[in-house]
């Protein structure tokens, strides 16, 4: 069996291997868009902030040859789009939703003319912990390559839950994503707290496109995202504003995309179209199982423009 | 065609810049001018142009172009193979003044790029690609292509040599006739070398989808598969994902030696500065164009990348011998008999297709030894 096929185990392992490498670039943006959504406010553009990181990141490693700068440069820039989203939605009348498209457009465009001389030269990339040194098996030790991200992504998941429920921070940001009112009463300035919640919004999201450009697929060009930072933002109403439930809707994304090519490499090739629907097939039927015609969406923080 | 409509500001355009053009274009075809006459040319790419795959090959054979005298290029990435791109060859030609156009995607030819020749049928249309016939479509439109397949049949050769495991990989976009042939022909040219050999294709369902060619990659060399090749646009991320994993690459469209260093065995090129050449000659000559171009190694359409340091002596022996006879034009990949994967013969024993057989381009069977479906 050495360094040959191994077989139907190809499928889950790709499954498992797949929520693993594909998911890191969801876990962050919908991490971000969770913070910035519950102080109230919806970050459409993140996908243009995602793309815009993806370039900073792998522009700064190329010119520096260290690819935590590109990540840190990433973070910056990211914090940057989400700061002047904040700054334009702080103004009355003006809506989120409009606004994040306008930016998302933005982020693409100007990483495109930016990013144009760094699809060639070729960035040194995010290193990774092998953690499958115990297996024989070269397939298991590949899959068990697992990029530093991965566990910070995780980690951060698990703190922003206990966060949200303990600490003043996320207590004032519930406040003021629940009623921008009642944090006036108690002497919050909502616009400065939604100010901040979208700028680390951005900056986690740029660190999603760190990781795509930086590690998997580990590359710059200007199809690199092909829509992740959308499909994030959609993930956190489907997680429920949950910043565990994030990280697993980020997990069973990444897997259900592996899921076509896998399949294809077992032998199972016939209908594959049908199978890279898997991710939007399986969103639909969760979402559809969990509705409930009587109640509205749980979690869903009162002042989100979504839920006016 | 004119309508009796208020003038619009399309129209408007259209009318202005045809005048503009006029004077500026002294016609493209037929007339007895001088050579180096002053042409200029669009070239329209579905991707960057500098992608390290189909569209870097395109942009660099306009390049060599722009440099000839009299020469004014018009470029334009990124354009979706939808009604964009009629607009922007609309706007080539009505405000840039372009007369010969080479729209270079798959995808630009039905509906938009005979859209467009129909409603102007003085401008010429050079379709990289597309199955040109005579009668059924404009004569001012043309298709030229490359019988890359004999690239992807050596690739195939040198695959043959550096598995061990004999099991190849292919990572390929759409189940397009020649992306098809260029699986078969790999998995060909590995079964000339050991007729066990085995090859995994997987369709991605797009020529451009970063991540997905990425786990198909993994899920590929997952199977056991040791060498790898594909056909998207961008082969840049396949690259560098196999040679990553230690499994050995045969490259496509461009030279890709520099992602996968000593992994890397050899790779199918387009040469399309030499096509380009050709057609501006003509027409600056006021010769002719072609409508149906084609070519393969021995014409310079296709070139290879210089062999690796992996392709073993006898490898590299096989391989000359194979490339000298393409080069005599006496080789044919596809000799029967042949079956297909579902059992079928598809080309019977005796019959031999040359590179410019026209039943090639129309091919939509996998070969006995493809482990896919095109479906």
């Amino acid at each position: 069996m050495e360094d040959t096929g191994i077989g139907l185990w190809g499928v889950p392992l790709a499954i498992f291997a797949g929520a693993i490498r594909v998911s890191t670039p969801f876990i962050f943006v919908s991490l971000g868009e969770t913070i910035t959504e519950r102080s109230g406010r919806i970050n459409l553009g993140l996908e243009g902030t995602l793309v815009f990181g993806a370039m900073t990141a792998y522009a700064v490693a190329v010119m520096t040859g260290s690819p935590t700068l590109g990540v840190l440069a990433a973070m910056a820039t990211g914090a940057i789009f989400g700061t002047i989203h904040g700054w334009i939605c702080k103004w009355p009348k003006v809506n989120d939703i409009a606004i994040g498209i306008a930016m998302m457009q933005f982020g693409l465009g100007l990483a495109f003319f930016l990013g144009k001389s760094f699809i060639q030269p070729v960035a040194p990339k995010l290193p990774s912990i092998p953690l499958g040194g115990w297996s024989a098996t070269l397939q298991v030790q590949a899959a068990l390559n697992i990029n530093v991200l991965f566990f910070i992504g995780a980690a951060l998941a698990l703190f922003l839950w206990w966060a949200f429920r303990n600490t003043r921070i996320g207590l004032t940001l519930r406040v003021v994503g629940d009623s921008t009112d009642a944090a006036r009463a108690m002497g919050i300035n909502p616009d400065r707290v939604r100010l901040l919640a979208t700028a680390v919004g951005g900056s986690l999201a740029a660190i999603g496109g760190a990781y795509l450009s930086l590690y998997y697929p580990g590359s710059w060009n200007e199809g690199i995202s092909s829509g992740q930072g959308l499909m994030a933002v959609a993930l956190v109403i489907f997680a429920r504003w949950n910043p565990i439930g994030c990280f697993l809707a980020a997990l069973l994304f990444g897997g259900a995309g592996a899921l076509g090519p896998a399949l294809q490499s077992v032998g199972v090739t016939q209908g594959y179209y049908l199978f890279y629907a898997a991710p939007y097939v399986l969103t639909l039927i969760i979402l559809i199982a969990t509705s409930s015609p009587t109640r509205s969406l749980a979690g869903a923080p009162g002042a989100l423009s979504l839920t006016k | 065609m004119t309508k009796l409509l208020p003038m619009n500001r399309r129209n408007f355009l259209q009318a202005s810049a045809a005048g503009l053009a006029a004077g500026a274009v002294p016609g493209l075809i037929g007339s007895p001018a001088a050579a180096q006459t002053a042409l200029t040319i669009g070239f329209i790419y579905v991707g960057p142009k500098d992608d390290y795959g189909y569209n870097q090959a395109h942009a660099e054979g306009a390049a060599v172009i722009k440099k000839m005298p009299g020469i004014t290029l018009v470029e334009e990435e990124n354009v979706p193979e939808t009604v964009d791109v009629q607009k922007t060859m609309e706007s080539m030609i009505n405000l840039d003044g372009a007369t010969l156009l080479f729209p270079t995607s798959f995808g630009y030819f039905d509906p938009h790029m005979l859209a467009m020749a129909a409603k102007y049928p003085k401008v010429q249309f050079r379709h990289c690609g597309g199955l040109w016939t005579e009668g059924k479509h404009p004569a001012n439109t043309g298709s030229y292509f490359g019988y890359i397949g004999q690239g992807q049949y050596l690739n195939g050769i040198a695959a043959g040599y550096a598995s061990k495991s004999k099991k190849i990989g292919f990572v390929a976009a759409k189940p397009i006739p020649q992306v098809v042939q260029n699986i078969n022909s790999f998995l060909l040219g590995a079964r000339s070398v050991d007729p066990t050999i085995t090859c995994q294709v997987i369709f991605t369902g797009e020529w451009s989808l970063a991540v997905k060619e990425a786990e198909a990659t993994n899920a590929l060399i997952d199977q056991g598969a040791d060498v790898i090749t594909c056909h998207v646009d961008s082969p840049k991320v396949v690259v560098e994902t196999a040679a990553g994993r230690g499994a050995f690459v045969c490259g496509y469209h461009a030279n890709q030696s520099a992602l996968a260093k000593d992994k890397y065995l050899t790779g199918a090129e387009w040469a399309w500065g030499n096509v380009y050449t050709n057609f501006i000659k003509a027409a600056q000559s006021g010769g002719k164009l072609g409508n149906f171009v084609r070519g393969g190694l021995k014409d310079g359409f296709v070139k290879m990348s210089p062999l690796g340091p992996a392709v073993s002596a006898e490898g590299r022996k096989k391989f000359e011998a194979t490339l000298a006879e393409i080069m005599s034009g006496k080789f044919s990949v596809f000799k029967g008999p042949i079956k297909d994967n579902k059992g079928n013969v598809v080309v019977t024993a005796g019959k031999s297709f040359a590179e410019d057989a026209i039943e090639l381009e129309s091919m939509g069977y996998l070969v006995e030894g493809v482990v896919g479906s095109t479906s």
